[in-house]
């Protein structure tokens, strides 16, 4: 953590530049290797991701653009280890994901957490926000009364109001919603954010205030994150570097304004170009 | 660079079960020879698997009689001798899995054992009975479909979107007492009224001359229809309700065609689909209702049959009905999933009852 | 959406029924204290009713109606039992197929599957004749047989829900899996499942009293009220069917109570059943000071106000289209974008009431009645694309041609011809084979040309383009907008363009109407569209969160503005 902090005073800009520098002793928060998945049995088994091989460093976020059946959401569930791969492997930091078995896997879960799409689904309509934390910080016996010092602490960073505590999902607004949905994934102080189209479901306003705010915390707290969408413009927002996603493969993967800027790949290019408002249109 | 695929759709939550499913992309223009070869294949199975369980369930019906099996089917008052015979007859003096070979044996043969009371062989009473109980069923199935369907949709078209709040409480409120009414009670009621009353149709089945016998199913088929016309055309209200509020509709309306298109052409088949999954468990429903509504017209059918059997212990012929009953169950099943695939053919995939 | 905000107000199907369960119940409570001898005692035997006996005597000299009042207790015991069996196991057994591996849980609910197309009656008969005829045989034959049909809803109910994020993200924190069932998914399908049980209970009851009714059920000397009806079914053959109102009623009342219960439970629920109509759609107060007609515009609408009930939710929107042009309307969620299209193409949803001073196009008046077939050829519309626009039981072909037979009125062979050239003329790969299959069978870019081709089919004067693309892939997207400007540059068509996107309604558009909160707070041409040149705050605040891609900024500035702010700049 000590490395992330001393990073987190760094412009993004600076840290993509120093990306090619890194030696192998600051490891990479997570490490995935020849990664293949495939659905199905036999001659009806469909490939969607094609042996993936990527690294993301500790306190830097990767986006993953990418169209529908690019493979964008299964790469997100492989991370979290919810889909097990036909073949190769995800280290989060230096641990095999799909190797650890029992109370060990729990444990390994809880290191790679997911911020979910859907600001509406995501906290259950019969909980209070506190519980919902809770639950994040102790699975088991999920007491607010316990942890409450650590949730209005969470809530705080998120830029929500003490007293949310005691509020229900349906009395908070999607853009609240998704904070608190952010806290919750950061409780734990995981070693890695996955945040797969987090701002997707909102109105561009909400949308800008999700993205200051995750902008702010990577700051403060040299978060390590994937961030994936589909949205070319947020992704270039938030990203210290991007890796382009066609059918299952990354065909391109740099840094953030070396890839927009000059794009290597056709599909990038294409990519690029197909965004309204800019030259290619 | 257009991909084919729309499995996910950004700015939208995913597909329901994306988290599952195979994402088949451009194969899916490549379709198997017919959906009706695959649909009848897995359905044979299908049947073949419900065969052998009711063979198991209808074994097991006597394995499983608590305490000594020989000596509660002899009887209270049977002396040692009785019980050994019945003992001998049932194979009950040797191991289990030798009756279960023997037992599924005489089945594949045709043989079902002989009646403990009436010593006759079981398939030949069943022989006697199944038409009655497959009339009114079959019957009843037909009829319930006609009737419910127009009325549910009609219903559902004229109170769309809060019209009409009149006609939805009172269809909801005759529907909902009539649902109430058991079938025998209903029965009793219109005996009632139109036999002993009237007399407009006869009470008991005289024989079964053909004068009478298509008038006596009369009162049997109309107390067993009442309730299920009344649960399905609640469901068809209902769903009529669901399908008229999609997008789909919109856009027939954004076309502006008539009332009678989009209602006949469009909802319909939507319509059908839904409910008749739904009511596919109703209408099977139907055959326990079949069952006891032959007690109160004294129809000597199946339904009568198994319950007489019940209470004089005679176990080769409740097994024997179990598996005539059931295998009328599935065949009904079949028959409205088929019906379904005339209608839908993407229901013949194989995907569960969902409602 | 609050699960609170939806109360039992209004309901009289529910307080009814609660109140003649309370009844019932108050009898199964009292009856058998006070009237168990009475209803014992034998007097002369078929009695008419008199009153002494107000139902009469049966058989053996009992009163019918003591007898009938007294079986209450047994009856609604052996039901809540029955019922109690199938809902505790059916849940454990639908909720538990949802914790299981995708393997096992498939292999489950096939056998549920198998076991719900069974016949329950049946089912409860072969458990019946294994444990003997008698009143706790059927409660538990009842009972099992019931579970099947109950965990299979479940399961329905649980499957919904376990797709929701929080039960997903309840899983990547580590909570076990019984937790997961208690705190996430029972909670969530609570309503439902008590509807469900309602239900239950009216058919377990009918189940139970019917085995009885044929004797298999309660024996000598209890008896519920099935026994009872069949005791009185020989003297209703005999011409006396007084025995039988009793127990009858007392079972169609106890059923209809919980159906009652079980409606209104739902209907409370169902926020589809809680909304009410505010009003029906029409015209509210247009005799207003006729506006001058705008003659360059083929769409004109003025002051156009849009209210559900007494709120408005379009707040008098004036905007012309020219013939020709491309508007573009943007705005966020709630900025009446939507509706006020909708209501240009007279298709506003139910509830909502409308009034304008002008609307029409070109020498249309909207404001009355207008033919179909008129309508047709003067409007239509392409939607977002969900997957939902076209009818998933129809062939595409049938659907498409529908709009030429309908208003064109040609033969089904000719109009399938035609659509085929209009498919081709929006680029859609082989035509002749998408007319044959289903709309599930192609991509969102697909269907939305096809929804085009369709939407050009009536030729008409203007189109609505609702988020067309909003569904779709950046580069989809791309070919879609290409698409739409061909049209507009070969045939002329004024479009109607409505998008949340910025960067889309700049690249297309001519003009664009920006929307706030059911006002039109600018309109400006589309190459103005910038920060630097918007004249209104809130289009610049708009324009100004939006990420760019080409210029990333380190914050977006949020959106410093306020509706006080949007009144005092339409007032001042």
């Amino acid at each position: 953590m000590a490395e992330a902090e001393q990073t987190a005073a760094q412009t993004p800009a600076q840290k993509a530049a120093q990306t090619a520098s890194r030696t192998a002793a600051q490891t990479a928060a997570v490490q995935v290797r020849d990664l293949e998945v495939s659905y199905g049995w036999g001659r009806r088994a469909t490939r969607i991701l094609h042996g993936i091989t990527m690294d993301v460093t500790r306190g830097h976020t990767v986006g993953i653009v990418g169209e529908s059946g690019s493979g964008k959401s299964t790469l997100a569930k492989t991370l979290t280890g919810t889909i097990r791969p036909t073949n190769g492997n995800v280290r989060i930091a230096g641990l095999d994901v799909f190797a650890t078995r029992g109370t060990d896997r729990t444990g390994m879960r809880r290191r790679v957490q997911m911020i979910p799409q859907d600001p509406y689904s995501s906290l259950n309509p019969r909980r209070t926000i506190g519980e919902a934390l809770a639950e994040a910080v102790d699975p088991r016996h999920a007491k607010v009364k316990k942890h409450q010092d650590e949730i209005v602490h969470w809530l705080e960073t998120v830029r929500m109001p003490a007293d949310t505590i005691h509020q229900y999902p349906h009395e908070c607004s999607g853009g609240q919603r998704q904070r608190i949905a952010i806290a919750r994934g950061l409780i734990l102080r995981p070693e890695v954010v996955i945040a797969d189209e987090i701002t997707s479901a909102l109105d561009v306003s909400v949308q800008a205030e999700i993205l200051n705010l995750i902008a702010g915390l990577r700051r403060e707290l040299g978060l390590t994150m994937v961030f994936i969408s589909h949205n070319l413009a947020v992704v270039r927002h938030v990203s210290d570097e991007v890796a382009v996603l066609y059918r299952g493969d990354i065909v391109e993967h740099g840094a953030t304004a070396d890839l927009y800027e000059r794009p290597r790949h056709a599909y990038t290019r294409a990519l690029l170009d197909a965004v309204p408002g800019t030259a290619g249109t | 660079m257009t991909s084919p695929d729309a499995t996910e759709i950004p700015g939208l939550p995913p597909p329901a079960s994306a988290g599952d499913r195979p994402t088949t992309g451009p194969r899916r223009l490549r379709q198997p020879s017919s959906p009706w070869l695959g649909f009848a294949l897995r359905r044979l199975t299908g049947l073949v698997t419900i065969f052998l369980a009711l063979l198991v369930v209808s074994f097991l019906i006597v394995q499983l009689i608590p305490g000594d099996p020989a000596a509660g089917i002899a009887g209270a008052n049977a002396d040692p001798a009785d019980i050994a015979r019945v003992r001998h007859e049932l194979r009950l003096d040797r191991p289990v899995w030798e009756r279960f070979v023997d037992y599924v044996g005489d089945v594949f043969s045709g043989h079902l054992g002989t009646s403990f009371k009436y010593r006759q062989p079981v398939e030949t009473i069943i022989f006697n009975r199944l038409p009655f109980t497959a009339t009114i069923a079959l019957a009843g199935i037909v009829i319930v479909l006609l009737v419910s369907i127009p009325l549910g949709m009609i219903v559902g078209v004229l109170t769309r979107g809060g019209r009409r709040t009149w006609l939805d409480t009172t269809f909801g409120v005759v529907t909902g007492f009539l649902d109430a009414v058991p079938g025998y009670i209903m029965a009793s009621f219109l005996v009632v009224t139109f036999a002993v009353g009237i007399g407009a149709v006869p009470l008991y089945p005289p024989a079964y001359t053909p004068r009478f016998a298509a008038q006596s199913f009369v009162l049997p088929i109309a107390s067993i229809v009442i309730g299920p016309i009344c649960t399905v055309s609640r469901v068809v209200r209902r769903e009529t309700a669901v399908v008229l509020d999609n997008d789909y509709m919109r856009t027939a309306h954004g076309w502006r065609l008539p009332a009678h298109k989009r209602y006949v052409k469009w909802a319909l088949p939507n319509l059908l689909t839904t409910t008749l999954t739904l009511s596919g468990l109703i209408l099977t429903g139907m055959i326990g209702g079949a069952i006891i509504i032959e007690s109160v017209f004294a129809l000597p059918g199946l339904g009568s049959g198994i319950i007489k059997a019940i209470l004089d212990r005679d176990y080769p012929v409740i097994q024997g009905m179990v598996i005539v009953i059931g295998m009328i169950a599935a065949i009904v099943n079949l028959l409205v999933d088929v019906l379904l695939g005339l209608i839908d053919q993407r229901t013949l995939g194989g995907s569960h009852v969902s409602a | 959406m609050s699960p609170r905000s939806r109360r039992h107000h209004g309901n009289p199907g529910l307080v009814l029924g609660l109140a003649l369960l309370g009844i019932v119940v108050l009898i199964a409570v009292l009856a058998p204290v006070f009237f168990t001898g009475e209803a014992d005692a034998l007097g002369s035997r078929f009695a008419q009713p008199s009153s002494g006996h107000p139902l009469g005597t049966d058989a053996a000299g009992h009163d019918v109606l003591l007898r009938g009042l007294v079986a209450t207790r047994l009856t609604l015991v052996m039901t809540v039992g029955a019922t109690a069996i199938a809902v505790a196991l059916g849940i454990l057994l639908g909720t538990g197929v949802w914790l299981m591996g995708p393997r096992a849980r498939e292999v489950c609910l096939r056998v549920i599957d198998a076991m719900v197309a069974f016949p329950g009656l049946l089912l409860a008969l072969v458990v019946a004749a294994v444990l003997g005829a008698g009143g706790s045989s059927v409660v538990i034959a009842i009972g099992v047989a019931g579970i099947p049909y109950f965990a299979r809803l479940t399961a329905n109910l649980a499957a919904k829900v376990s797709q929701r994020e929080y039960v997903r993200t309840a899983r990547l924190l580590g909570v076990s899996h019984p937790r997961i069932a208690i705190r996430h998914m029972l909670p969530n399908m609570a309503e439902p499942l008590l509807v469900l049980s309602a239900s239950t209970f009216a058919s377990t009851l009918t189940a139970l009293s019917a085995l009885s009714f044929v004797g298999i059920g309660v024996q000598s000397p209890s008896y519920d009220w099935g026994k009872l009806l069949s005791e009185a079914l020989p003297s209703l053959l005999a011409g006396r069917p007084f025995q039988m109102v009793g127990p009858a009623a007392l079972v169609i009342v106890t059923g209809l109570a919980a159906i009652l219960i079980g409606d209104g439970l739902a209907a409370a629920a169902n926020p589809r059943t809680a909304r009410r109509a505010a009003g029906r759609r029409g015209a509210r107060d247009t005799e207003r000071d006729t506006p001058v007609p705008r003659d360059e515009y083929l769409v004109d609408v003025q002051d156009l106000w849009i209210h559900s009930g007494d709120k408005p939710l379009v707040k008098g929107v004036s905007f012309g289209i020219r013939p020709g042009e491309i508007v573009g309307v943007v705005g966020e969620s709630g900025s009446g974008k939507t509706l006020t299209a909708m209501s240009l193409a007279r298709l506003l949803p139910d509830g909502l009431t409308l009034s304008s001073s002008r609307m029409a196009i070109g020498d249309l008046d909207l404001r009355w009645p207008v033919p179909p077939g008129l309508m047709a050829e003067t409007v239509s519309l392409v939607y977002q694309d969900p997957g939902s626009t076209f009818n998933p039981a129809l062939a595409l072909g049938t659907q498409l041609t529908e709009v030429l037979r309908t208003h064109k009125h040609i033969g089904a062979r000719a109009a399938r011809r035609r659509m085929v050239e209009a498919l081709q003329a929006v680029h859609l790969t082989h035509p002749e084979r998408r007319m044959k299959q289903y709309p599930h069978e192609l991509s969102g870019g697909m269907r939305q040309r096809a929804m085009i081709a369709t939407a050009l089919a009536t030729e008409p004067r203007l189109i609505i383009a609702d988020e067309p693309t909003t569904a779709l892939d950046v580069t989809v997207q791309a070919e879609i907008l290409r698409e739409l400007e061909r049209v507009n540059d070969r045939l002329g068509t004024s479009i109607m363009f409505i998008s949340h996107d910025i960067g889309v309604v700049r690249a297309l558009c001519h003009r664009v109407v920006v929307m706030y909160r059911g006002e039109v707070v600018e309109e400006i041409d589309a190459a103005d569209l910038t920060v630097e040149s918007a004249r209104h705050p809130y289009t610049r605040a708009l324009l100004a969160a939006t990420p760019d891609i080409d210029r990333p900024v380190e914050t977006l500035p949020g959106m410093a503005w306020t509706p006080e702010a949007a009144k005092e700049h339409s007032h001042g």
